[in-house]
């Protein structure tokens, strides 16, 4: 039993920042086709470029929503820089986690990889904007 | 016939891996389905071949490579009779059911189906039994047509009927679904194909291995099969086919070992079966399942089945007590095999077979090969508990108490 702590538990039947934001700055989607799961992301900013609010939506499995919970949590009020230094160790000390091994691991990640395509998305929107 | 029972306790100590410890704990392995364990007789006869007649077979003067072809082809005749074929030349050896099914997809298909043809499928094939029918269909401009299934899981008997009587050139149906474990009544089925014209191959990666199949009782024309669900080698299939259909199609591959004769510009083709057995064959893997096969002729085809009934059964009964938790499939076991798919509340299949491999609980999660099904049953993915000799009634009782310790887990 031992991936299933309380604290994944928790953070999957009672998800943190459940839902979708209106005209967001980053809105992106990604999925597992492994096992059929998907987390999105929506994240807005301030002028400053700290994340002012955050909510996640999508299906999956206790590790990805749970994984997905505590994201959103990690990242509130964070700096666009600070967002990219974020990996898979944050959030499987912030779920308080042993080693999920090999198979499981790709559901943990699934929501910091959305995050990574979103940011990444959200850069090339930005410098293509302050060229035109 | 008089059921003598299986020693499952004895069966037991000839299956080396079942004294692995998983998490610490005794595995017990529920992923049959997927594939088999072996016997050390099979791992045996393998090393045996390496360590004292490895040799390639056919065309060979010296000693080993006559004793290689001899135990080659002698595991030919096990077939035969494993399977109650009416000729040696109609069981051909290739790597696994999938590569069967795209063998007569190919030099059966090619030949056979033109523009407007129908092929007919069912909505439980696994995708072994649906893509090699889709490039066909797509290169000849072909339909394809499923017939459905109902909420219990069965085929609609309305539809079998009624897309028989359109005359499609062939059905590819299973024989036992790899999800729900229903037995499909494919002597019937056949029976009517045939009245309609309708070449039927069936798919017996599931069935061949759990219960007695008869291909002259069955008459169906093509039957296709893996031999390491069935305690044998991975990287052996058997694809039977009827011997007229046979010697009137094409070669599947060409090479070496399938050819009589050949010229800078013609070459005459090799009699049945080498016909289809190009280039230099799995000889060991083929041997290894030689002795799988004796194994299961020593237990009983008919014991097998009979204690995966009890199993099944029993399975059944206590995993239909437990609140929440979605049985699919028949619940009839004269109608189903020992594969139990389900799922409980909507907790996600790969957190249950984590924590149940935490356990030492092998099962499997996920779409099963079978993603038209899934949407049927509109489900994205279910767990797969499947049992063969080895199991007991046990494993059974351990693998229900961790699926009511995970209900309290996940608090429902
Ligand atoms: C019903 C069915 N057909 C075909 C296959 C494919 O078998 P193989 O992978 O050995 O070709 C399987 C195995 O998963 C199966 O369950």
């Amino acid at each position: 039993m031992s991936i299933y702590r309380e604290k994944v538990i928790d953070h999957y039947k009672n998800p943190r920042n459940f839902g979708k934001l209106d005209n967001p700055d980053i809105e992106v989607k990604e999925s597992n086709p492994l096992c059929g799961d998907d987390i999105e992301l929506y994240i807005k900013l301030n002028t400053n470029g700290s994340v002012a609010d955050v909510k996640f939506s999508g299906k999956g499995c206790a590790l990805s929503i749970a994984a997905a919970s505590v994201l959103t949590e990690i990242i509130s009020g964070k700096k666009l820089k600070e967002l990219k230094r974020l990996n898979k160790k944050d959030i499987i000390k912030a779920l308080d986690l042993p080693d999920p091994g090999p198979t499981r691991i790709e559901c943990l990640l699934l929501p910091i990889k959305a995050l990574k395509l979103g940011l990444t998305e959200y850069l090339k929107r930005e410098v293509s904007n302050s060229k035109s | 016939m008089k059921l003598k029972g299986i020693n499952v306790e004895a069966i037991r100590k000839d299956f080396p891996i079942l004294k692995r410890k998983i998490n610490g704990k005794s595995l017990i392995y529920f992923d049959n389905a997927a594939t088999s364990q072996k016997p050390r007789q099979v791992i045996n006869a393998i090393s045996k071949y390496y360590s004292l007649y490895n040799a390639n077979i056919h065309r060979t003067i010296h000693k080993l490579g006559v004793e290689a072809t001899e135990a080659y082809e002698n595991v030919r005749d096990k077939v035969v009779k494993f399977i109650n074929a009416k000729h040696r030349e109609e069981v051909l050896f290739v790597r696994n059911t999938t590569e069967a099914i795209n063998l007569v997809a190919y030099s059966w298909g090619r030949a056979n189906i033109s523009k407007g043809d129908t092929i007919l499928l069912t909505e439980m094939e696994h995708h072994s039994n649906i893509i090699p029918w889709q490039l066909l269909a797509k290169e000849k401009s072909a339909n394809l047509k499923y017939i459905g299934i109902t909420d219990d899981g069965f085929l609609k008997d309305d539809e079998i009927k009624e897309y028989l009587d359109n005359h499609p050139k062939i059905l590819a149906i299973t024989h036992v679904s790899n999800v729900l474990g229903t037995i499909n009544p494919i002597k019937e089925i056949v029976r009517y194909a045939h009245k309609n014209g309708v070449i039927v191959l069936v798919d017996g990666a599931q069935s061949v291995p759990h219960m007695p199949v008869n291909v002259q009782d069955l008459d169906c024309d093509f039957l296709a099969f893996s031999s390491h669900k069935m305690l044998g080698p991975t990287g052996v299939g058997i694809l039977y086919g009827k011997r007229e259909l046979l010697e009137n199609m094409e070669p599947f591959q060409g090479g070496g070992d399938m050819i009589k004769e050949v010229h800078l510009n013609y070459a005459k083709w090799n009699d049945l079966p080498w016909k289809f057995e190009a280039g230099t064959a799995n000889i060991a893997d083929v041997i290894g399942f030689g002795a799988a096969i004796d194994y299961l002729n020593k237990i009983g085809m008919e014991n097998v089945r009979a204690h995966e009934v009890d199993l099944t059964s029993y399975a059944l009964n206590k995993m239909s007590e437990i609140e929440n938790l979605k049985i699919y499939g028949p619940i009839d076991v004269n109608y189903r095999c020992g594969v139990i798919s389900f799922n409980i509340g909507n907790i996600h299949p790969h957190d249950v077979a984590t924590i149940l491999d935490s356990e030492g609980i092998a099962i499997r999660s996920g779409h099963h090969c079978a993603q038209p099904l899934m949407e049927r049953l509109n489900v994205p993915a279910v767990n797969r508990a499947s049992f063969y000799i080895y199991n007991t009634k046990e494993e059974i009782d351990i693998m229900v108490n961790v699926l009511k310790e995970i209900k309290e887990v996940f608090k429902i």
